[in-house]
């Protein structure tokens, strides 16, 4: 396979493409749109496929639903304010159990906030983000590599456990152009999953709901959700260890603020400090066992996000204590420069006395 | 001995939770006779909304997904495009069609969606307990126009059938009522014209029908099945709004006119 040079927006639109997604809907909001007019000039004319640029987030995110019922790959993305409306479809996507792939390239917040890259929704992406009680698989590609093959991972996950998956990217992501390599062909024929709703031939009648006056029974639906969400904790967790071996200070980070912390990475191996990174790939399911392992023999850990503190408490939650935690945050949308995590980094490294 | 009167074959034997004088157990009657009728019944997709007509899927043996509050014909139109061969209605209420789902509404039939909707006005909020709804006529009162819809304050009755008529993609556009034996038989022809025009694939279809509530309107459901015809048909003036189907009327329908 040939390597290609794409932004990051459009890889995704291709790598969607080459996973079976049959119908794409989305809405216009900066900094993704590449993403939706990849999908307008190149889904919307082939064979059996279906693009519409629809009249709200809202409505985009529940025509994803009905295609989901319809039993097709179908996706659609956004950024921040955008995915802020979609939640509630994102709940009702979960409760169904029906498959769809989300698409956040996150911008500055609160409110309207900036259009520059920012990792400002983490709990919003990790913890559900809707009312009730559900998770999303959370991807955190940090490459237009990664966002290609981490969409096409997103379409099989979501059908293997029929969960919605969300891929948080950022702006930063979405608008540089890397090389990519597309590893899967389009499939000569869309996939169609078993068991969707396509009217009532050869079988009895059924319906797709959360409903029910019954507690116990949303109880058991519950339970059940409870039961998937464990099983993939226990086998889809995903992470990069950077350089950790010997590290005595370890940086935490994801997605574009990864990428920014391995230039600093470089920058303090260059100078005999030993400073390694995890990367969680997954956010949802995090990485736990894998912090805890390293706490065995790096006691040093310094969160860096481009927001004020997120994934921070889920590197708390994995430490219990046994670790010390500090954080560098930039949010807004600003974006630091290797150079700036490298002066947060040796400083750290000083003062804890690891030089 | 002829048979000339049973249970639809597509009606679930499960006793409706509605009201006593409900419009809604009349027009899922009608629904399941027509999806039988008109032997759509292993390709039709029925999304009710949230509101009292949300348990439809328990009444009507044909396959139901539920739909957020008013996002019914987004979820319809992703179901249709996604598999083009489905014959897909909605069924919803003022409130999730006029009020919070107005945008998917009005969009919906401007794209020309191959979809059909069954729009229930009964001018209120039924499931919440009998709040204003966009439909809610002047003066009317309700548990949040207390003291009468005050058109300065509330605004005035959303016709939501005459709006969609402004699209082209709406090519079906009709409004009746069940308020006696000869407009429940006219909502039928007109219900089953609405799903003719999506079966032979031209646009948008809506039959927008207008139901009694006798228990948030506070009446007994005599009082309300005429308060239908004497008071909310003149807002709401029941008849053929819009049609560029060309589709003609079958033979054995003529009757109801």
């Amino acid at each position: 396979m040939t390597k290609v040079l794409m932004y990051g927006n459009e890889a995704i639109g291709e790598a969607a493409i080459r996973a079976g997604c049959q119908c794409y809907f989305g809405y216009p909001i900066t900094p993704q749109n590449e993403l939706t007019e990849y999908m307008a000039a190149n889904l919307s004319r082939k064979k059996g496929c279906t693009f519409i640029q629809a009249e709200s987030e809202i409505a985009a995110i529940n025509m994803v639903y009905g295609a989901s019922l319809a039993g097709v790959r179908t996706m659609t993305s956004s950024s921040s304010p955008g995915i802020s409306l979609k939640q509630e479809g994102i709940s009702y996507l979960a409760a169904c159990e029906l498959p769809a792939v989300i698409v956040n390239m996150s911008r500055g917040g609160p409110g309207l906030g900036s259009i520059a890259a920012a990792q400002s929704d983490y709990f919003q992406a990790t913890r559900g983000g809707g009312h009730g009680d559900y998770r999303t698989i959370v991807l955190g590609p940090s490459s237009v590599q990664e966002l290609a093959d981490l969409t096409h991972r997103a379409f099989d996950l979501s059908d293997q456990y029929r969960i919605p998956v969300m891929i948080l990217g950022d702006g930063m992501l979405g608008q540089m152009k890397e090389p990519v390599e597309f590893k899967h062909e389009a499939p000569a024929e869309l996939p169609l999953r078993a068991h969707a709703l396509r009217g009532a031939k050869g079988r009895p009648s059924k319906y797709v709901k959360s409903l029910t006056s019954n507690p116990i029974e949303l109880e058991e639906l519950n339970w059940s959700l409870y039961r998937r969400y464990q099983l993939i904790k226990k086998k889809e967790v995903a992470y990069e260890a950077f350089q950790c071996e010997d590290a005595e200070l370890i940086i935490v980070a994801f997605g574009i603020a990864a990428r920014i912390a391995k230039g600093a990475i470089k920058n303090a191996r260059a100078e005999g400090m030993k400073v390694g990174m995890l990367r969680p790939i997954t956010l949802w399911p995090f990485p736990s066992e894998k912090i805890q392992e390293l706490a065995k023999n790096t006691k040093h850990f310094l969160v860096f996000e481009m927001n004020m503190g997120q994934m921070l408490e889920d590197v708390q939650l994995a430490l219990a204590g046994n670790g010390e935690i500090s954080f560098y945050g930039r949010p807004g949308g600003v974006i630091p420069t290797p150079s700036e995590v490298f002066r947060v980094a040796s400083r750290l490294y000083c003062q804890k006395g690891l030089k | 001995m002829n048979k000339i009167y049973a249970r639809p074959r597509l009606l679930r034997k499960t006793p409706f939770h509605y009201c006593a004088g409900c419009g809604h157990s009349v027009i899922h009657r009608i629904v399941a006779e027509l999806i039988d009728e008109m032997n759509i019944h292993d390709k039709a997709i029925g999304i009710p909304p949230p509101g009292c007509a949300v348990f439809a899927y328990y009444y009507l043996d044909v396959d139901m997904a539920e739909s957020a509050h008013g996002r019914g014909m987004a979820v319809a139109t992703g179901l249709k495009r996604a598999n083009p061969e489905a014959i897909v209605f909605t069924y919803q209420g003022d409130g999730d069609l006029a009020a919070i789902g107005i945008a998917e509404a009005i969009h919906a039939a401007n794209r020309g969606e191959k979809i059909t909707s069954i729009f229930v006005n009964n001018a209120v909020y039924g499931m919440t307990g009998g709040q204003m709804a966009p439909t809610t006529l002047l003066d009317m009162k309700t548990t949040t126009s207390p003291y009468g819809r005050d058109a300065a304050l509330e605004g005035n009755p959303i016709k939501m059938s005459e709006m969609l008529a402004l699209l082209k993609g709406a090519v079906y556009i009709e409004r009746t009522a069940v308020d006696s034996p000869a407009n429940i038989r006219k909502t039928k022809k007109a219900i089953r014209k609405a799903l003719q025009t999506q079966i032979n694939g031209l646009g948008f279809s809506m039959v927008e029908i207008l139901a009694p509530c006798p228990t948030n309107w506070k009446m007994s459901p005599v009082e309300s099945w005429q308060w239908v015809g004497k008071v909310m048909t003149k807002e709401f003036p029941l008849g053929l709004i819009k049609d560029t189907t060309g589709i003609k009327d079958t033979a054995g329908e003529k009757d109801a006119d």
